[in-house]
């Protein structure tokens, strides 16, 4: 077997790296992350913060290693040298996609497409990136389930920062079904779990029942989860 | 020492060959590691060893500050290990010292031994270690609980770093000292080991020791990592096991 991703040899023998899920692909071996910061990849969304403002570019905060630069020509805005704080401020979110990574570990970003910009008001929760997937569902059934439930608006980056937007009442909902979410990522039944959550606790509901985000006896629905869901002792292979 | 230290000197190892503390020669102080306590930061632990209390927290790879530090071809790692005021029993001056610097220092280039720095270049991993509550071999619990917190943080490297003292006490080569025998005892050993190696990463020494009895000492200290070393592995394999979906039944 040859060391994949997460892997290294010495000796004629491979070693985990990385704390995270043995997974064999033949002919490498590869560990998957548990942890970790965001790694980019191109193409991705992403929902970042300005941490710097420079005459012709901003840098974010994608929770990335590095901070991505995001040059003025790369924005739906007509933005001259030296102008660009009129445009974004530190502080000030963003949706852009991951456009190309060189081998120093520079980000670069892009606002240029559909659904990029700036995100103008609401609030950012982060999640584990390794979360992601598990929030957009199948075919994006859970975030159409949360959004449909709760009113709120919802952009979704790769990077597991989640911007919500709306009214106070729909973004605290969201944020207690992300915490839901990042909890009981690898278990079965996900969906179901946040639909009956978000009934019980829609204000308009009868009465609405103070139901806490924890645990609710159930037997399982087919919420899929994948070949990496199961996770005994030995599946980990820590360093 | 004066007059008034040797007063006062305790008997650390009876006829019985038992310690202050009851353990025999070869025996660890009961050791309890949690991994991933904080929220907030990339990876964090928390330790219990002995009447030790310490707390770690990993942060990155992240922008590296101050800037000139940066590296164009690695990660700089930086370590800060500090002690609570609180953390003995007459109040610790708050704030930097020449002690922490230096175990900070040991530290930072224990984990550069064993990280995989080059694989974030011009980044920064900055480990906070804060011990809450000190008896001897603080920094050795520090190197394991900033350990166990740069795996929860996803940081690649080559292994866990187990670390343990040993040390000389009523002439004898003992496991794991213990604050009195730290104070009293004829010699202290720190050491952190890579197990997937047996490279030793930190070792110093304060005391005397014949050549024998530092052999005798190493060996000690390495079987003591071992167990350590499974131990941190357990407090990993414990943070991300998930609990069986039958146990939520009210």
């Amino acid at each position: 077997m040859k060391p994949g991703p997460g892997t290294y040899r010495v000796g004629g023998k491979v070693y985990a790296s990385q704390l995270g899920l043995l997974s064999p692909r033949p002919p490498f071996v590869q560990v998957v992350p548990l942890s970790g910061r965001y790694v980019p990849k191109a193409g991705d969304q992403v929902v970042g913060t300005v941490t710097d403002v420079q005459s012709t570019f901003w840098l974010l905060d994608i929770g990335a290693p590095r901070w991505a630069p995001l040059h003025m020509t790369g924005t739906p805005w007509k933005v001259d040298v030296g102008e660009t704080e009129r445009f974004l401020r530190v502080g000030d979110a963003v949706v852009v996609r991951v456009e190309n990574l060189d081998a120093t570990g520079r980000i670069g970003v892009t606002m240029l497409g559909d659904e990029l910009g700036k995100l103008e008001g609401g609030t950012i929760v982060r999640i584990s990136p390794a979360r992601v997937p598990r929030l957009v569902g199948r075919g994006g059934s859970m975030i159409a389930t949360i959004t449909q439930h709760t009113h709120a608006e919802v952009a979704i980056g790769q990077n597991g920062r989640v911007w919500i937007g709306g009214d106070g009442e729909a973004i605290r909902r969201v944020r207690d079904v992300l915490r839901m979410i990042e909890e009981n990522g690898p278990r079965p039944g996900l969906t179901d779990r946040v639909e009956r959550f978000l009934l019980a606790t829609t204000p308009t509901g009868e009465g609405a029942p103070a139901a806490p985000p924890g645990p609710r006896p159930t037997g399982e629905a087919t919420d899929d989860e994948g070949p990496d869901g199961d996770d005994g002792p030995g599946a980990m292979d820590e360093e | 020492m004066g007059s008034v230290g040797a007063k006062e000197v305790p008997v650390l190892l009876d006829a019985e060959g038992r310690r202050i503390d009851g353990r025999r020669l070869d025996e660890l102080r009961p050791l309890t590691i949690r991994a991933g306590p904080l929220r907030q930061a990339d990876g964090s632990a928390f330790v219990e060893w002995g009447q030790n209390k310490v707390m770690a927290a990993v942060y990155g790879p992240r922008e590296v500050h101050p800037r000139h530090l940066q590296q164009s071809t690695k990660a700089v790692i930086q370590c800060r290990y500090n002690m609570a005021a609180f953390s003995v029993d007459e109040r610790k001056r708050p704030g930097l010292d020449r002690r922490s610097q230096e175990i900070s220092k040991v530290i930072a280039e224990a984990f550069e031994s064993v990280v995989f720095a080059e694989e974030f270049p011009r980044t920064s991993i900055d480990v906070y270690i804060e011990v809450l509550q000190a008896n001897a071999g603080t920094r050795c619990a520090g190197l394991v609980a900033g350990s166990v917190a740069l795996a929860d943080a996803g940081i690649p490297m080559v292994d866990l770093l187990p670390a343990v003292a040993v040390g000389k006490v009523g002439g004898a080569i003992a496991l794991d000292l213990k604050k009195e025998e730290d104070n009293f005892g004829e010699a202290d050993l720190p050491m952190a080991l890579v197990p997937q190696s047996g490279r030793l990463v930190l070792l110093q020494m304060e005391g005397h020791m014949t050549e024998p009895e530092l052999a005798q000492a190493l060996e000690l200290g390495v079987g003591g990592c071992r167990t350590i070393y499974e131990k941190m592995k357990a407090a990993l394999r414990d943070r991300y096991s998930v609990a069986p979906v039958a146990a939520e039944a009210s």
